[in-house]
């Protein structure tokens, strides 16, 4: 027997980072394997038991390897509208935007959280590409504005039905938030910075703490009965079900948001009166339409079609490209999502995928695969 | 009725003629939920080492090798709606296929239970 294929790809030869959590992943059995540059549990019980869990209880993520980083000083709101889309100046304290850092060509060179904090902004950047958003926000925004990495602090995710009332078991007043809010919390004298957002499509919450005081939160989330580690395994499915993208697979420097079908990151104001990175194409896009977009895709038959499957025509010509994909277990079937001629990239439209020369047929889906089960509450 | 073992993690069961191969209890652990299984086509000649079935997990697909020469005279259709069966007993009712040996001499290169025991203790 011999692997094909992997969620995790070849481990390259690299010295992998051990997160603060490190301990605490192996103690409950969680099988660490290289990502991002960081050992990191790929699972514990095993995938499909952990994505059930989170849909129905409550599932408990380190997501440390996420880049963390505050940018403060006069004018930070104008220098981050020069290098994103969104609409920062209408962001109010405690309020969060689904971003995107852009190239001059109007590519995504990564997606991110923007939350508005009284004297600045906090950024959680992916993992993969922090050490290149650093850069890339260090050459872009002027002296006067200062960009902190916070290094020394942890990143938990804790996502599913029962995540709000297993966290405000131990950090009571968490369930004031709605989704898309944030606010700071105190916790055994640690300040925990905390939002209601994530990346399952369940409603639920990111923590950012203190990489001391992390293993005791860990701790007092995982002894409520409703929560149990969860591992990068079913974070990838629970995400990819939810219709999310994976920045490196569904995303890069060659896709635009409207290719993406992340029109929503372009703010009304910010359209009308453009000053981001690559607006002319972006605006030309957004009328005339990409010439590829991304798809959800509902496979036939039982087989997983993987990021890599290229999507062909009825001549076998290659025409598209499957970015993610897998076995979905809440849907109980394959899923992907892909990159179809826009004409195609209808729900309903019928496709042929092909994999390592097996055809497979499947049909565009609407995203998401799974309902958002988000918890909203009124500005 | 002798069990052999490779190093890719494949056994099969010997009785005459005919083999019975799976995947091991190590290599279903290692792969973790399994949510299909492709298995070969009666008839297919094999040659030791050929692609002859394909596993996929949630997380991985594999190819799974034939330990032996010969020709194919069943695949496991239990497989096709219950890939989990190789999670729950992969070495009894989880088989993939049997095969009738062409070449039986090609046993001897493979491990018996102690020796695989032996090699996955040092994985």
């Amino acid at each position: 027997m011999g692997q094909t294929e992997d969620l995790t790809g070849t481990a390259e030869p690299q010295e992998l980072l051990q997160l603060p959590l490190d301990a605490w992943h192996r103690a409950r059995g969680g099988r660490m394997v290289p990502f991002a540059g960081y050992l990191m549990p790929v699972q514990y019980e095993g995938i499909m038991a952990e994505h059930l869990w989170t849909r129905e209880h409550a599932g408990l993520f380190d997501v440390s390897h996420m880049g963390q980083l505050r940018v403060s000083g006069p004018g930070a709101t104008e220098a981050l509208e020069a290098l994103m889309p969104g609409d920062f100046a209408a962001l109010k304290p405690g309020r969060i935007r689904y971003s995107l850092l852009l190239s001059e060509e109007g590519g995504i060179l990564d997606d991110l959280m923007v939350t508005r904090e009284e004297d600045g902004f906090f950024l959680v950047v992916n993992g993969a590409t922090k050490w290149d958003d650093i850069g890339h926000l260090r050459e872009h925004l002027p002296d006067e504005i200062t960009l902190h990495h916070l290094e020394e602090h942890a990143l938990l995710a804790l996502q599913g039905p029962r995540a709000a009332e297993a966290l405000a078991a131990v950090v009571p007043g968490v369930d004031s938030l709605g989704f898309m809010q944030a606010a700071a919390f105190a916790w055994r004298g640690h300040a925990l910075g905390i939002s209601r957002s994530g990346y399952t499509g369940e409603d639920g919450f990111e923590i950012s703490v203190p990489a001391e005081a992390a293993e005791a939160l860990a701790d007092a989330l995982a002894a409520h009965p409703e929560v149990k580690p969860i591992g990068l395994g079913a974070r990838d499915s629970l995400r990819l079900e939810a219709g999310l993208p994976l920045y490196g697979h569904d995303l890069d420097e060659g896709t635009t948001p409207v290719a993406a079908g992340l029109e929503f990151a372009l703010s009304k104001r910010r359209r009308a009166e453009g000053g981001f990175p690559g607006v002319d194409r972006i605006l030309r896009e957004l009328a005339e339409g990409a010439p590829l977009r991304l798809a959800g895709l509902a496979v036939e038959g039982r087989q997983p079609v993987r990021e890599g499957a290229e999507v062909v025509d009825a001549s076998g010509a290659v025409i598209g490209r499957v970015t993610s994909g897998g076995f979905a277990p809440s849907v109980g079937a394959p899923i992907a999502l892909a990159y179809l001629p826009a004409a195609l990239a209808v729900p309903g439209a019928r496709i042929t995928l092909s994999q390592r020369g097996k055809p497979h047929a499947a049909q565009v889906a609407a995203l998401p695969f799974v309902p958002h089960r988000y918890v909203r509450k009124g500005s | 009725m002798s069990r052999y073992f490779t190093e890719d993690h494949e056994w099969i069961d010997v009785d005459g003629d005919i083999g019975t191969v799976g995947i091991t209890e190590y290599a279903q652990g290692q792969l973790g939920d399994i949510v299909f299984v492709e298995t070969p086509d009666e008839g297919r000649a094999l040659a030791k080492g050929d692609d002859a079935a394909v596993v996929e997990s949630v997380k991985a697909a594999s190819d799974v090798y034939s330990p032996v020469s010969g020709t194919v005279i069943e695949g496991n259709a239990a497989l096709a709606d219950k890939p989990e069966l190789v999670n729950e007993d992969a070495e009894g009712e989880g088989w993939f296929f049997k095969l009738t040996l062409s070449d039986p001499a090609e046993l001897e290169g493979l491990m018996d239970e102690a020796k695989y025991a032996e090699f996955v203790s040092k994985l």
